[in-house]
């Protein structure tokens, strides 16, 4: 008998191991030999967690499990009380676009026979048959952009680097996924790690680069786990080492683990952390790629922007631009969160409007209450009122309401949410993890606060200064955590002005 | 607790294992606090002599990142999420009733040393908050009543 269950870290967090256990020790008890494997997540952590059975007509899907739950297993699955049917027959699943996350959840993360079963290392062979050049062609014909946040076109960063004379060059995996709402990185890793090492390796093939590191932060303890493991597997079959597959040229391979600095996934800050120095941001120019990890070119990007490559070249890059909208290409894996009834991942093509995303797919909120705000993009993406539902899901048309997609994160709010606290907590935020390196960031999150605390006190004439000071941050800041603070504030003061006067009529 | 010279040879060999790394610095102030449960001030000349780097750099890298300790911890360490999709399920009335529950703000330790409780910025754990990491072990859909029962477990 087969079983699927996640050692994703939601799944973990709610009480996975324990399942596990219980349905080891069942199936000893009751003589059946039973082949369980840990999965990734299937991305339904309203589910979580959930378990798998293999049956003749596929994967049959039961959560979210109990340890009551756990006897039943070995019994008339259809009968099981929480039984859910064919996994792949879910609507949350049968929905969806899966590229990049199509073997999370699928495959065991730690078997290479089950990746390349299911398509892996295809991109990887097609890649070796192909020069520096014609690779970088591929991935910028693909209309990649990065999905850390940014959004700068990935075949470009390559071009430079590729171009770039050097004795070496680093490919640099960003895997301090720090946003509050964000979590693929930290699922990829865990369910489909080589998926990661694939597209490394090509963007190391593409570029001439031949040491890449994965920077993961501290709080990502399983995928940390789970990347080492991949990495000595990949490094023993001879896919990492002095000849990628038998035929390339020399690609390795380090796992870095952060230490609890939120800045540290701005690349520059990164890349000193990296060098073993105070994580603080790195004025730009030089570019990384000029000049990055130990002042040599250096490819910067994120987890799913690497992720993305080896499906790129397994298909084709017409295939994967033929999905999304305007000048964003591709899919993008949402990742909803907060107050949401139906909470998790969910791969699709760029377009779909922030209102289908909030009523549709994510069903409102868990409490049941109305929606009051989406913050979209992290701690440093805006707040969006239901007034702006209508806007695609898109780096342009977010740009265009305010806001940004950041790495498609979305946190619901319901109407109990204090929008000027929210503001608060942006600028405290932005002061506890500031690098100190630039004024507007460090001594106004600061003032931010403060300034914040006297509209709380019901001092108008402190919305201007709060407005002004935002402007100043914005255009001052040397990184995006400075410059970008004021998205969330200002969206609070704009869009809920409400709450930012209640205070003051309450004083009245 | 170790004396001087058993801290001085444990630094040692952990230098030993990482200095040939590039940029070897984090690794080691991770194994340190892995191997002493903080980074002992004894320590930090040490690592810089062998790294090349003044006492004053060592201590300027170990102090900007959150996760290095200067002193122990209690003997658990409690982690809540702050963040803004833990927020939006409830995490700031989580954080008060821990702080009541246990009479300490964060980054303080109870008074006998069991407990240390600590903000963290995000556990990837968004869907299913408010979430927490307690001695390394993770948990989601953590309310008052759950971590009544999380912390009153902790020997």
């Amino acid at each position: 008998m087969k079983i699927f269950l996640p050692l994703d870290s939601a799944a973990i967090a709610l009480g996975a191991d324990e399942i596990a256990l219980a349905l080891q020790a069942q199936a000893k008890a009751k003589g059946i030999d039973l082949d369980l494997v840990r999965n990734g997540s299937r991305g339904m952590v309203w589910l979580e967690p959930m378990a798998e059975v293999q049956t003749p007509a596929g994967r049959m899907a039961f959560g979210p499990m109990d340890l009551a739950d756990v006897p039943a297993l070995f019994g008339d699955l259809a009968a099981h009380p929480k039984a859910l049917g064919l996994t792949d027959d879910l609507p949350w699943m049968a929905a969806q676009t899966r590229l990049t996350f199509a073997r999370v959840g699928v495959i065991d993360p730690l078997s290479l026979a089950d990746y390349r079963a299911q398509g892996g290392l295809t991109g990887l062979a097609r890649a070796l048959e192909m020069d520096a050049p014609a690779l970088v062609a591929e991935v910028t014909a693909s209309g990649l952009r990065g999905r850390g946040g940014a959004g700068f076109p990935t075949g470009i960063k390559w071009k430079t680097v590729s171009e770039a004379q050097a004795d070496r060059k680093y490919i640099v995996c960003n895997a301090d996924e720090g946003d509050s709402a964000t979590f693929a990185d930290r699922m990829l890793m865990e369910g489909d790690p080589f998926t990661l090492i694939e597209g490394m390796i090509i963007a190391g093939l593409a570029t001439g680069a031949t040491k890449g590191f994965v920077y993961i932060r501290s709080e990502y303890p399983i995928a940390i786990h789970v990347m080492q493991q991949a990495t000595l597997i990949a490094r023993a079959v001879g896919l990492l080492g002095p000849m990628v597959m038998g035929k390339g040229p020399a690609f390795d391979l380090e796992i870095r683990v952060g230490a609890g600095a939120y800045v540290c996934g701005e690349e520059t800050s990164l890349l000193n952390s990296l060098e073993g120095k105070r994580g603080v941001v790195r004025a730009k120019p030089p570019l990384p790629a000029l000049e990055g990890f130990m002042g040599k070119p250096t490819v910067v990007n994120n987890v799913i922007s690497l992720a993305s490559i080896p499906v790129i070249f397994e298909k084709g890059a017409e295939h994967y631009k033929n999905f999304g909208l305007g000048r964003s290409r591709g899919t993008i894996p949402l990742q909803i969160a907060g107050n949401a009834r139906f909470g998790g991942l969910y791969e699709v093509a760029f377009g779909l409007s922030l209102g289908e995303i909030v009523d549709k797919i994510a069903g409102g909120t868990a409490s049941g209450r109305p929606v009051k705000a989406v913050q979209v993009g992290g701690p440093l993406g805006a707040y969006f009122p239901r007034a702006l539902f209508d806007t695609p899901f898109g780096y342009e048309e977010f740009a265009g309401k305010d806001g940004l997609i950041g790495h498609a994160g979305l946190t619901i709010f319901d109407d109990s949410a204090d929008m000027l606290a929210q503001a608060r907590f942006a600028m405290e935020f932005c002061a506890i993890e500031s690098c100190g390196k630039c004024t507007p960031c460090r001594i106004g999150a600061v003032r931010g606060v403060e300034t914040v605390d006297r509209i709380a006190r019901g001092d108008a004439s402190a919305i201007p200064l709060l407005t002004d000071l935002c402007n100043t941050m914005k255009s001052g800041s040397l990184c995006a955590l400075g410059g970008f603070t004021p998205y969330p504030v200002m969206s609070a003061l704009t869009h809920f002005p409400d709450d930012f006067s209640r205070t003051k009529e309450a004083a009245e | 607790m170790l004396d001087s010279v058993q801290t001085k040879e444990r630094v040692e060999e952990i230098l030993t294992a990482h200095i040939a790394l590039e940029g070897a610095l984090l690794p080691i102030l991770h194994a340190v606090q892995a191997e002493f449960g903080h980074v002992p001030q004894e320590a930090l000349p040490i690592i810089a002599k062998a790294l090349n780097i003044s006492r004053a750099e060592a201590h300027g890298v170990m102090t900007f990142y959150h996760d290095f300790r200067e002193k122990p911890a209690g003997a658990h360490v409690v982690k809540l999420c702050r963040a803004e999709a833990c927020q939006a399920v409830g995490a700031d009335r989580v954080a008060a009733h821990a702080k009541k529950a246990l009479g300490i703000d964060w980054h303080e330790t109870t008074l006998d040393g069991k407990v240390t409780l600590e903000p963290i910025f995000c556990l990837g754990l968004c869907a299913c908050g408010p979430a927490a990491i307690i001695d390394g072990k993770l948990f989601g859909r953590v309310d008052e009543a759950k971590l009544t029962q999380i912390i009153g477990g902790l020997k």
